[in-house]
């Protein structure tokens, strides 16, 4: 009844291609825009900001970029935490060699650079296809977190081999990085950013770029017939990818934990990142959100929620049980609905539009 | 197993390599030490060690090869194998019985994936299954150690794990590596007369070759996905008294399946020889680039020098050294 696209006329090319045609779309996503930079920041604690919904965020736009890679370009990745290492490294590189540039520059560079060793390990791929390619990019991942590991120069020397970041200012003199950082000010830091890409990352996937990249994915023989060329397509998918990896990784280690190791990326990051998109959603910008929110909130919940029922396990053991009840999750989760929590949001817009009134 | 020219071309031109480069690089720099002896020595350890990856990864190729499933969970099947014999040996069971209450164990969890699993899955995308592998791979890590414990575990199967000396007194090798190679061997050709020989190998053969033409004249794929599950459960239980025993029963186990996989797509997903000749490479690779590449560039290269080199391997043939060709159509 309230949610249609009946009676809603549009009297411009441009307002017919709106990313939301539906005015019922645009309110609800303002909606969902005030509450996370206006309601959140004043309600919730500094604990809530700081743990849960800032690695949210982070992680929402590492899934943003492996879905990109791997929902709309359709290459398969398992490298995810190698470029969010390099992002983190090219980061703080990038600020203690210059250290007056703006925070928003030490991101956009670092970014650049990631993007670029993104293509590097992106050139196999127009040989190498499916899961060839994706044991494949496993060599991505721990070559990178080697390099780091291993030589000093990405760490400055520090014989702890992590790398702490400087304090920076966004704004005036309103820090983001560094200790004396309020965590408000690097929530909505990270949210401002988080939704300047995903806006853009929405715009290019419906541009031409994104509709080469979709062709590929859906068969890649097919899409170099009708004259998609194959070597740029797929390397600026991996370089956007990579990109949104860095600019992730980047975040993760100036504004979420301050400071970091390389084995914060390992493989197991890569994994985490790998079933959001697949619970989100493959090629779904809202499915990246929808996945980050589940897997981020999941662990939690499961080692709360021995405590609520009163019960009192052993730690060790309960990580077990927490790898066991995730694992079943999903594959529940796959069981039940394949295509993600992004196509179960998308039942439900359609169920709404018929709603009440079925027939 | 037919070998195509280029197969062998790549091969003749990995074992020259092998060869010349830990040569060169001991005659460049003088404090890498070269003796051919030395060299044979570390080659062979490496080709052994190689055999314990092709065990691993054979796993995977059955049940790729079956149904086109890339399972992830395999690691975890070796760990989980590994603490349910050391698990039931320790509750006083002899280590026979264990082994039979094992094979028991992994046959149920055969069964159970299917049911729970695959059946729900059919038809999905790959990536889908893939996913399901890794759910599977988490539950079971965590399942295993829920019920026996994390701690290390000893499993000892009387075997020495002393190096005695080979060939006139001059290479160096571990005992315990080559019961691990002849182990492997001997699964190999046991895997082999049973795909060649028995209904149920014929079977399998016929659903690796098309799902829907063996469904067409009767084969049931449910049993037929039941029985490589469990054969790939009896090698991972294999491959986990093997690494077990040399590594001690504990959650690294899980973690040889990275290891595995350099092997896997080096061979080809589908074919078993493939599995053993990458194992061999990978293994004998790996050890040299260690020993005689690695104290050039800084050392501790054993984490990603595999999948470098496989990653070559595949520049050349997408499909893997013994993979089926992959044909593309429109």
């Amino acid at each position: 009844m309230f949610y249609r696209e009946a009676g809603e006329f549009k009297a411009s090319y441009k307002a017919d291609q709106a990313i939301l045609p539906i005015r019922q779309d645009r309110w609800f996503i303002w909606a969902i825009l005030a509450i996370a930079f206006l309601v959140i920041p004043t309600v919730s604690s500094d604990y809530w900001l700081g743990t849960i919904m800032l690695p949210f965020l982070i992680l929402a736009l590492a899934a943003l970029g492996l879905n990109v890679l791997t929902g709309y370009a359709g290459q398969l990745s398992l490298g995810t935490g190698g470029f969010m290492a390099t992002g983190a490294f090219a980061a703080y590189k990038l600020a203690t060699m210059f250290p007056g540039m703006h925070i928003l520059l030490v991101l956009l560079f670092s970014g650049t650079i990631t993007a670029g060793v993104g293509i590097l390990f992106g050139i196999p791929s127009l040989r190498i296809k499916g899961f060839y390619l994706a044991v494949a990019t496993l060599a991505s991942q721990f070559f990178l977190i080697w390099m780091f590991n291993k030589f000093g120069w990405f760490t400055n020397y520090s014989s702890s081999g992590v790398i702490t970041a400087p304090p920076m200012a966004a704004i005036g003199d309103v820090l983001v990085t560094g200790a004396y950082a309020t965590v408000t000010a690097k929530y909505l830091f990270t949210l401002s950013i988080v939704t300047l890409l995903a806006l853009i990352t929405k715009n290019l996937v419906r541009s031409n770029i994104g509709r080469e990249w979709m062709a590929v994915r859906d068969m890649d023989i097919a899409a170099e017939i009708i004259g998609i060329k194959m070597l740029p397509t797929k390397l600026k998918a991996f370089a956007y990818s990579s990109f949104l990896c860095g600019i992730a990784g980047a975040l993760w280690a100036f504004v979420h934990t301050g400071s970091v190791e390389p084995l914060a990326f390992d493989v197991n990051r890569s994994f985490q990142i790998l079933f959001m998109i697949i619970i989100g959603g493959l090629g779904s910008i809202m499915g990246a959100f929808l996945g980050a929110a589940f897997i981020v909130l999941l662990p939690i919940f499961l080692s709360n929620a021995p405590h609520w029922f009163g019960l009192d396990i052993p730690v060790d053991l309960i990580s077990h049980i927490e790898a066991m009840v995730f694992g079943a999750l999903i594959i529940f989760f796959l069981i039940v609905e394949p295509h993600g929590l992004a196509r179960l949001w998308q039942i439900t817009k359609e169920k709404l539009r018929l709603w009440p009134f079925p027939y | 197993m037919r070998l195509e020219r280029d197969v062998i071309y790549i091969i003749l031109a990995s074992l020259l390599l092998m060869v010349a480069i830990p040569w060169m690089a001991g005659t460049l720099s003088e404090d890498i030490f070269f003796e051919w002896p030395f060299f044979f020595e570390v080659a062979i350890g490496g080709l052994l060690s190689g055999v314990m990856y092709s065990l691993v990864a054979l796993g995977f190729v059955l049940i790729f090869k079956a149904s086109g499933v890339f399972n992830f969970a395999q690691g975890a099947m070796v760990l989980f194998s590994a603490l349910t014999l050391v698990g039931l040996n320790e509750m006083g069971l002899p280590m026979w019985l264990s082994v039979i209450v094992t094979l028991l164990v992994m046959l149920v969890l055969a069964i159970a994936i299917e049911r729970v699993v695959l059946r729900s899955l059919v038809n999905q995308e790959h990536i889908i299954l893939f996913m399901a592998t890794i759910g599977i791979a988490y539950f079971l890590d965590g399942f295993g150690q829920t019920i026996w414990g994390s701690e290390v575990k000893n499993l000892d199967i009387g075997f020495s794990q002393e190096p005695g000396f080979y060939f006139d007194g001059l290479i160096l090798i571990n005992d315990f590596d080559l019961i691990a190679a002849v182990i492997a061997g001997i699964l190999v050709i046991v895997l082999a007369l049973f795909f060649q020989y028995t209904r149920i190998g014929r079977a399998l053969r016929a659903v690796a070759d098309d799902h829907q033409a063996a469904l067409s004249v009767g084969i049931p794929l449910k049993h037929i996905w039941v029985i490589v599950w469990a054969v790939a459960g009896i090698v991972a239980l294999v491959a986990g008294i093997m690494w077990g025993s040399k590594l001690g029963v504990q959650f690294s186990l899980a973690l040889i399946a990275l290891k595995a996989l350099p092997v896997l797509i080096l061979g080809g997903f589908t074919s078993v020889p493939g599995a053993i000749i990458g194992g061999l490479l990978i293994g004998a690779g790996e050890k040299l680039a260690e020993v005689f590449i690695a104290p050039m560039i800084g050392g501790g290269i054993e984490d990603w020098f595999a999948y470098m080199l496989a990653l070559a391997f595949l520049v050349f043939r997408p499909q893997g050294l013994f993979g089926e060709k992959i044909i593309e159509r429109v």
